[in-house]
């Protein structure tokens, strides 16, 4: 096998080098929790109900990089490909509650349930209410009656989104559950992998494909998909692909939609453009609207190739809050 | 000669024995990680007992209680993901039935082990036969329970075998809970990661007390 080629210091310290970075790259609106590996906006605003994003790192942008006005107040990132601990957690949501109560916003995972869940007892011990809404956005890993057993994969980025401009506006913890609630619940992904990624710690890939291999569902971690087969050409994958999506959640006519082409990490922009296209002309086809459309890395597995479509399905209110201009590292929007 | 309990001082010990042991193991179980889940196991327990022998190094306690507690805490805070959350657990629930015990024996650790269990159902809602850690865990519980009057070699060999046999079950299960869950058919004949952990750990307890009779 190959050696594997990543530009880093050394492997324990990856996690922890990257967030400084990023928070370099944040020119003084972020600051960093010292020993809680968590970020937390400068420019908090007084009063205002908390949104703690998080999860392993290895994903990056996500989480951390979302972090900003009408986006989250803060993340907390665990090491790479695990759920930051309850202590951490506890740090940050002590940092960003501001007497209204802080929503828990993460992955559906076993570890960040659990560790999420220890964290929030721990703050209920300090009078700091919390809720939680968990992402389920990936229709490849359960079915449908099975839907809480469901990851959390890049639809997480929309569902952040509409949290973040609502914690903005909103009075109550209760009312941002509820629209973030909406939000997943109008969410929905599915992913294809094309080669592995690795972790800088093991040095090896996290699963094997065969040289003409993909695989559909594929998790962020290297989870095995729904169906392994032959490459087949752009078209054909994304139609399999959208197929899947629209079973899980219909779309009618005139429904708005917005689109989410994310590089898993290791793709061209080339491809993306080209899985852009047909997604378009199925929408066009099938009169469904595109409000918006984002193409890009957003939700990464190291050099994983190969991408996840996400849509998010608008109402009018989902609509409001995903049109607040919003200012983070990864995520700028007027 | 044979013993029947070990000191504060000699817990600590084993529990250092114990985190040199798993630091040791951690490529033999993230190859067991990669083939059914994500292949990040064996680094984050080697990281969790890497920090667990750094804080005993350093630590002394009151009693057995503390000392298990201590473990659970570090390997909370350390470990993250799911395996930090449940193996946590494990000795923080330990200590929990330990209490301010001065020494462990065959009838506080049977009740330590139970209050692990409980802690970590309470946790992460696995059942016997959703191919996790709980179902080598819970093997060995029972196996503590009805054991009487037997030296500590004889009591964490026994345990050690329940845990084994329970580890090798596994193999024979789907995933129903954790990253390896959305795998279903394709996890059968694998042991699970975390059960395999859990075996070591027992393993590990009764290499240390062999090592001083």
């Amino acid at each position: 096998m190959p050696v594997i080629k990543k530009v880093i210091n050394d492997p324990k310290q990856v996690a922890k080098e990257s967030l400084e970075g990023l928070v370099l790259a944040y020119h003084g609106k972020v600051r960093i929790l010292e020993d809680c590996s968590s970020i937390v906006r400068t420019d908090l605003p007084q009063g205002k109900v908390g949104l703690l994003v998080g999860g392993g790192s290895g994903h990056e942008p996500l989480f951390a990089g979302f972090v900003g006005e009408n986006l989250a107040d803060g993340s907390v990132n665990g090491n790479v490909f695990a759920a930051p601990s309850p202590d951490k957690i506890l740090c940050a949501t002590q940092a960003i509650d501001q007497g209204k109560g802080v929503l828990y916003l993460y992955g559906n995972y076993a570890g960040d349930n659990m560790n999420f869940d220890i964290a929030a007892e721990l703050a209920a011990d300090l009078d700091i209410e919390t809720r939680t809404v968990r992402i389920w956005d990936d229709v490849a890993s359960a079915p449908p009656e099975r839907i809480e057993d469901r990851r959390g994969i890049a639809g997480d980025l929309f569902v952040i989104k509409v949290a973040g401009a609502a914690a903005a506006s909103v009075s109550t913890l209760d009312d941002l559950f509820r629209i973030t609630t909406k939000a997943r619940d109008y969410t929905r992904s599915i992913g294809v992998a094309l080669s592995p990624g690795s972790i800088p710690e093991t040095g090896e890939y996290t699963f094997e494909l065969g040289p003409d291999e993909i695989e559909i569902g594929m998790g962020l971690h290297g989870e095995q998909g729904v169906s392994r087969g032959k490459l087949i050409p752009a078209d054909e994958l994304v139609d399999s692909m959208i197929d899947r999506i629209l079973e899980d959640m219909p779309l009618e006519q005139n429904d708005k939609v917005c689109v989410l082409i994310n590089n898993l990490g290791a793709s061209t922009m080339m491809e993306l453009l080209i899985v852009n296209r047909r997604v378009m002309q199925r929408f066009s086809d099938d009169g469904i609207k595109v409000h918006d459309t984002l193409i890009g890395s957003f939700c990464t597995s190291q050099e994983m190739a190969g991408f996840s479509i996400s849509l998010l399905k608008l109402d009018d209110e989902l609509e409001k809050y995903y049109d607040t201009p919003a200012d983070s590292f990864a995520l700028k929007t007027r | 000669m044979s013993v029947t309990e070990l000191t504060l001082e000699q817990t600590q010990q084993m529990m250092l024995y114990v985190s040199q042991k798993m630091q040791e193991s951690k490529d033999l179980l993230s190859h067991a990680d990669q083939v059914i889940g994500d292949g990040d196991h064996g680094i984050g327990m080697a990281r969790g007992f890497e920090s667990v022998e750094e804080k005993l190094s350093h630590s002394s306690y009151l009693n057995c209680g503390e000392l298990f507690k201590s473990v659970g805490m570090t390997l909370l805070s350390t470990i993250g993901g799911a395996a930090g959350a449940v193996f946590g657990s494990l000795f923080m629930g330990m200590g929990k039935g330990l209490s301010d015990a001065q020494v462990i024996n065959e009838t506080n650790l049977s009740v330590a082990l139970q209050a692990g269990l409980e802690l970590i159902q309470k946790r992460g809602g696995a059942k016997v036969g959703d191919k996790t850690m709980i179902d080598a865990l819970s093997p060995a519980v029972d196996a503590a329970s009805d054991g009487k009057d037997l030296s500590m070699g004889e009591f964490l060999d026994k345990i050690s075998l329940a845990a084994e046999e329970g580890k090798e079950k596994t193999k024979d299960m789907v995933s129903k809970i954790g990253k390896s869950k959305t795998q279903g058919e394709r996890s059968l004949g694998f042991p699970d990661p975390g059960a395999i952990s859990v075996t070591l750990i027992f393993k590990f307890m009764h290499e240390y007390v062999r090592s001083i009779q």
